[in-house]
Parts: structure tokens; sequence; C-alpha cells
């Protein structure tokens, strides 16, 4: 679970341009969006297709992305409710 | 009578170089986003929201800043008294094709979001709460006489106190932005605001 959090940390900070910021600046459980790192609606767009791309889940019910997306290890526990065998490469 | 409008200061940035009321004040070797990103290092801006920005909206935003900086514009003038206006000849290509490119593997939001060139107003209207009028043209070069004649008639009709307006324009490495500041009252070092000096500012490069 730690290595998938760090890993994410890195996808994020790429595919939404947080130049700024470096995996060890984000919280496990900081939250995401406004008064978090301040992700916006675009963003969130970005992080569903992230999950798409890279780790082939689909968010079913749009309901759930304030739940889903709230943190990082929110984001992961998703992932490893909904992927079968997630394999992350260092 | 009132007083015309007057160009208060203008801000080049072609390749590598970026000029502000015709001296350099910054050069860097490299690609566009290299320059720009070293551009933005150089100026000290804390806007994160930079980075997510397309090369156009950083191009017009750096210009904007490099004219706005140490001025107290918001004292001057309300949010609605500033008007943007700018042209270019590639609209929002730069970004169009390299969004066009993530379509079959997952189309970008945050690139989608940035395929329309007025989206540089935008960008810098949101950075200094510019709330007046507002247009984006697309010309096949820097058409100095509709600038003036179009600013201008916002003078005119009372719409703006203040305006910045020019060109912005980029496709991959061929990039140019000119950007007036354009206000009524007298003072020194001020050119009358008209399509002769608009023209000549947009040469100043070229010798």
């Amino acid at each position: 679970m730690d290595k998938l959090i760090y890993k994410l940390k890195e996808q994020i900070i790429e595919r939404l341009n947080l130049k700024d910021l470096k995996p060890e600046n984000i919280g496990d459980d900081q939250p995401l969006f406004v008064e978090g790192i301040g992700l916006d609606s675009i963003d969130a767009l970005e992080l569903i297709v992230l999950l798409q791309q890279e780790y082939n889940i689909k968010l079913s019910n749009a309901e759930d992305g304030p739940r889903v997306f709230h943190s990082v290890r929110t984001i992961a526990d998703y992932i490893t409710a909904n992927s079968g065998a997630v394999k992350v490469t260092t | 009578m009132l007083p015309v409008p007057n160009i208060s200061a203008s801000c080049l940035i072609s390749p590598n170089k970026i000029f502000l009321d015709g001296q350099i004040i910054f050069e860097h070797p490299g690609s566009a986003v290299t320059f720009l990103d070293k551009a933005y290092d150089h100026l000290e801006i804390a806007y994160p929201k930079f980075h997510k920005m397309d090369n156009l909206c950083k191009l017009g935003f750096l210009a904007a800043e490099i004219l706005l900086n140490g001025r107290s514009h918001e004292k001057k003038y309300s949010d609605s008294e500033t008007g943007l206006v700018l042209s270019n000849s590639h609209a929002s290509l730069d970004v169009d094709l390299k969004y066009s490119k993530t379509i079959h593997s997952g189309a970008s939001p945050a690139l989608f979001v940035y395929t329309l060139p007025n989206i540089v107003i935008g960008e810098i209207s949101i950075r200094h709460h510019f709330k007046g009028e507002n247009a984006f043209f697309v010309f096949k070069h820097f058409d100095g006489k509709f600038m003036a004649e179009y600013v201008s008639g916002l003078f005119e009709n009372k719409l703006v106190k203040s305006c910045f307006c020019g060109w912005v324009d980029i496709l991959k490495e061929d990039y140019r932005a000119i950007l007036f500041l354009v206000e009524k009252g007298d003072g020194e070092n001020k050119l009358p605001f008209n399509a002769d000096n608009l023209n000549k500012l947009n040469r100043l490069d070229h010798g």
C-alpha cells in the first residue's frame, strides 16, 4: 500500500503539473481539493483519466468521486478494492 | 477636451528575449517552454497555476505580469475599468495539436480547457481580477491600425479607463508577444496611442 501511495503521489504531481510539490509534501490523508493542496474540477477529471489509463479502473458512479478522490489514501484504497492485482514498479 | 489614451508601457517577448519599454530585461537560451518557465522563475512569481497553463497562456500571463509589476494598477482602476484586447495568428493551434494526440489514448481534460485562444484573457483576468471589456481576434499579422481603432473606441465609449492590448502568438518554437498598457492621462515617457506607435514598438527587436 505504501508503494502504491507513493507512486500515486508521483503520478498526480506529473499529471497535474504540480511542479512546486514533491511526493513528501503531500500527506497520505491530506484533502486533495480546496483546503488541501487546492485541486480543482479539471484536476478531478484528469484524475479520472489517470485511473483509467494507469490502473484500468473506471469510476462506475460519479457520485463516488468526492469520496474516492478525497486523499491519496482513499484513491489507493479504491484502486486496491477495484483491481485484481495492482503491480507498482519503482 | 478629454485626454487621449497613451501607451504607458510595452512588453515584447520574442524568442529567448524579453523587453520592457524597449530595454532587454531577460534573456535565456533553450526551447519555448524552457524559456517561459525560466522567465517565470526569474520574475519570482508565486502562482502555481502557471505550471498548468498551456504555452499561449504562459506567454500572455508573463507579459501582463511584467507590465503590472510595481504599478499598483489595482489601486488606480476598479475591476471593471480595465479591458483586455488580444490578437494572434495561430489561435490555440499549439495546444490543439497536443490535445489531438491525447484523444486516442484518453483525452486530457487539462489540455482541453486551453483549446480556445481567449483562455489567455481569462487567465490574466483571474490573476488580476479584471472584469472589463475583452476580445480576442485572429489575424494573419499584427494589425496596429485595427488595434488602435478598436481600443480607442472602448475609451471613447467610456467602456474602459485602461486597457491591455496587443499580440500573443505561439506555435511550437515560434512565439511572440507584444503587450501594451494603454491609459488616459499625461505624463513623461508616454507615447500617443496610435497605429504608428504600435507598429513601431512591435518592430523593436527587428532593429
